[in-house]
């Protein structure tokens, strides 16, 4: 007895790591294990033979791939938007003093502090005053928008936390300001901004509440998914959402060895 | 090296740098000859950092000029002028290895062959092993060459030094100290280098200017300011010195005639950087190596001729080669004297009556209107 609490006492740490571990996890694992299934009719939900129709099928189900490649471009797109306008906000509210600083820096943070569904609703409203269509392009300016904090945020830690002495190094060292942005500011922020536009690819593409008030008639993957799920969920749902995930976990290891790499040098 | 580089010679005139209504740097005149080891000296906030990014053209003079080699390099922006800096902490790239780092310069101004010039360079400072090392990968040491190296190997006119061994423990600064003197003499690069480290200027350069409160309080060679300091600031920022207050009574040949409240001394009358008046006041300075200690029962043997204050020994330690006391003296509470340990004397204990003598020819003379005090509080000022 006193041996095992010993061995409790000295993994407690491992023990906890992997309780959270599988906490976080067992909802994919259900996801993968679920896209294997053979469901007998239209509801995914209760485990019934194991099959492989749905990988080999993925866009069997009507507009399914259609919603997600929406998804994928507006994703990509709202990314780069936000990334571009985000640093350089960041960089101005990192470098320059300007008179709406103090506001800027503030407001900035309100897209994430304010509920969804309320930003959603407002934003709706703007677009229809405005007589503006729903559609691809209403979306892109929402993603963009509440996308763009989170970039700001990142990036501007990073610049924040740089020396400015390494850009007057660069300057002293026969760069003009530009060579310096490319040569020295911007490599040196640039796990700030790959943070900011990972997180804003993220948040765009599996945005529902926003996207729904703002599409109109046009249909994003999650929005397909919730539509789908009111009349049955196919497997090929459980494919997509799987496939997603193992790019993800692929990205964090990349980034992993790349990180791991450059200590060792 | 891989060729001869010679050095150019600065100009500064009226030069000088303010901050809203903080004045940085007074209006200052300054020749820094070519190919010299020049050291700017001064506790922090006295605005030689300032002067310093100001002939790297990283912060703009709000008055006067700039020239390099005769040439007017004040609208010139930093990465045009052919000077390059060691930046305090050394602001090495992170994201880029040694060998980047030290081909950055190179590359930026188009030269497309940089290898056998980076790895000369690299030889030059011992660091061949490392050139595909990170920066954040090396100690301090190795951090302090990547500096130097990555500024030298273009060249420059001027290389400017940022307090460039502060980050470093004191037995590395020391051989950092010879190295840096060795690769100036071998590459004949003006070095400009500022410092608040009083023997660390004294050690490398051949010229020094003591800066306080953004003026030059005096330039000369490390010898020259040490024996003959001109102000106060001076006198105590250098090393150490006994000032008395003193009354010039009388003049006798080359000597003026002091009286203080230890009695009376002799000053060379070349000695005396203040006006010279009979019933003028002065500061009588001494340094506390020129003294010698002679035990009160033994002042018949003092020889004539020689400066004397009688005192009683108030602290003594022991360092190996010297001892220092500390003797309560008339006018001067705290006089500081080293003694070598070639005959102690065992009399020379604290609570001893003594006799403090020393060729007036180690006497030196400043203005009485000055603060007594200035420079003293070196090490809480420094950082």
């Amino acid at each position: 007895m006193t041996a095992l609490t010993r061995w409790i006492r000295r993994n407690l740490v491992v023990i906890a790591g992997l309780g959270t571990l599988a906490y976080l996890i067992l909802p994919n694992v259900v996801v993968l294990v679920f896209s294997f299934n053979k469901p007998n009719g239209r509801f995914n939900y209760q485990w019934q033979r194991f099959s492989t129709d749905a990988w080999t099928d993925p866009c069997g189900v009507a507009d399914l791939c259609g919603s997600l490649s929406l998804s994928l471009k507006i994703a990509v797109w709202a990314t780069i938007g936000a990334t571009v306008l985000g640093t350089m906000i960041a960089f101005a509210l990192a470098r320059y003093r300007f008179r709406a600083r103090p506001a800027v820096n503030s407001l900035i943070f309100l897209p994430m502090a304010m509920p969804e569904v309320v930003m959603a609703a407002s934003l709706a409203t703007l677009f229809l005053n405005m007589g503006v269509d729903f559609g691809f392009w209403t979306i892109l300016i929402a993603h963009i928008m509440f996308c763009l904090s989170f970039v700001v945020t990142a990036v501007k830690a990073r610049v924040m936390s740089m020396d400015p002495r390494l850009e007057q190094a660069a300057q002293d060292l026969y760069a003009s300001p530009a060579q310096t942005f490319v040569r020295v500011t911007l490599p040196i922020a640039a796990p700030g901004i790959a943070a900011g536009a990972l997180l804003s690819f993220a948040l765009s593409f599996d945005d529902f509440i926003i996207t729904n008030f703002n599409a109109g008639s046009t249909v994003t993957f999650p929005m397909f998914v919730w539509g789908s799920a009111q009349r049955g969920t196919p497997v090929q749902i459980n494919v997509i959402g799987t496939a997603m995930f193992a790019v993800a976990v692929l990205c964090v290891l990349v980034g992993q060895l790349a990180g791991a790499r450059r200590k060792r040098s | 090296m891989t060729q001869p580089s010679s050095g150019g010679d600065v100009r500064l005139d009226r030069i000088s740098k303010t901050y809203g209504s903080f004045t940085a740097v007074h209006p200052l005149d300054l020749h820094i000859p070519a190919g010299s080891f020049f050291a700017l000296l001064g506790a922090s906030g006295c605005g030689k950092t300032t002067t310093l990014r100001m002939i790297a053209g990283l912060e703009e003079p709000t008055t006067g000029t700039v020239r390099l080699a005769g040439k007017d390099i004040t609208d010139l922006p930093p990465y045009k002028r052919p000077v390059n800096t060691v930046f305090q902490s050394y602001a090495l790239f992170p994201h880029l290895d040694v060998y980047e780092n030290v081909a950055f310069g190179l590359r930026r101004r188009g030269v497309t062959s940089v290898k056998k010039r980076v790895e000369e360079m690299l030889e030059l400072v011992q660091l061949g092993d490392f050139a595909r090392r990170r920066p954040q990968r090396l100690s301090g040491g190795q951090q302090q060459r990547v500096a130097v190296a990555r500024a030298l190997i273009n060249h420059p006119q001027v290389l400017l030094l940022d307090e460039p061994l502060g980050a470093l423990d004191l037995k590395l600064r020391r051989q950092m100290q010879l190295e840096l003197g060795r690769i100036q003499a071998e590459v004949g690069i003006t070095f400009v280098h500022v410092t608040h480290d009083q023997e660390e200027a004294m050690t490398m350069a051949d010229t020094v200017a003591v800066m306080n409160g953004g003026r030059v309080e005096q330039l000369g060679a490390p010898a020259d300011l040490y024996e003959n300091p001109g102000t106060t600031f001076v006198a105590n920022f250098l090393g150490t010195s006994n000032l008395i207050e003193a009354e010039i009574t009388d003049k006798s040949g080359g000597d003026l005639v002091l009286t203080t409240a230890g009695g009376r001394l002799a000053l060379p009358a070349g000695r005396c950087s203040a006006p010279v008046r009979t019933g003028g006041k002065l500061l009588v300075g001494v340094r506390p190596e020129k003294i010698t200690l002679s035990h009160a029962e033994d002042a018949g043997t003092v020889p004539e001729g020689r400066n004397r204050i009688s005192g009683r020994i108030a602290e003594s330690s022991f360092l190996g080669v010297s001892t220092q006391y500390v003797v309560t003296a008339p006018g001067c509470p705290e006089f500081a004297v080293y003694e070598q340990n070639i005959e102690r004397d065992p009399r020379l204990v604290p609570g001893a009556e003594v006799v403090l003598h020393w060729n007036p020819a180690h006497t030196f003379g400043l203005d009485a209107a000055q603060n007594i005090d200035a420079g003293t509080e070196r090490d809480e000022e420094a950082v």
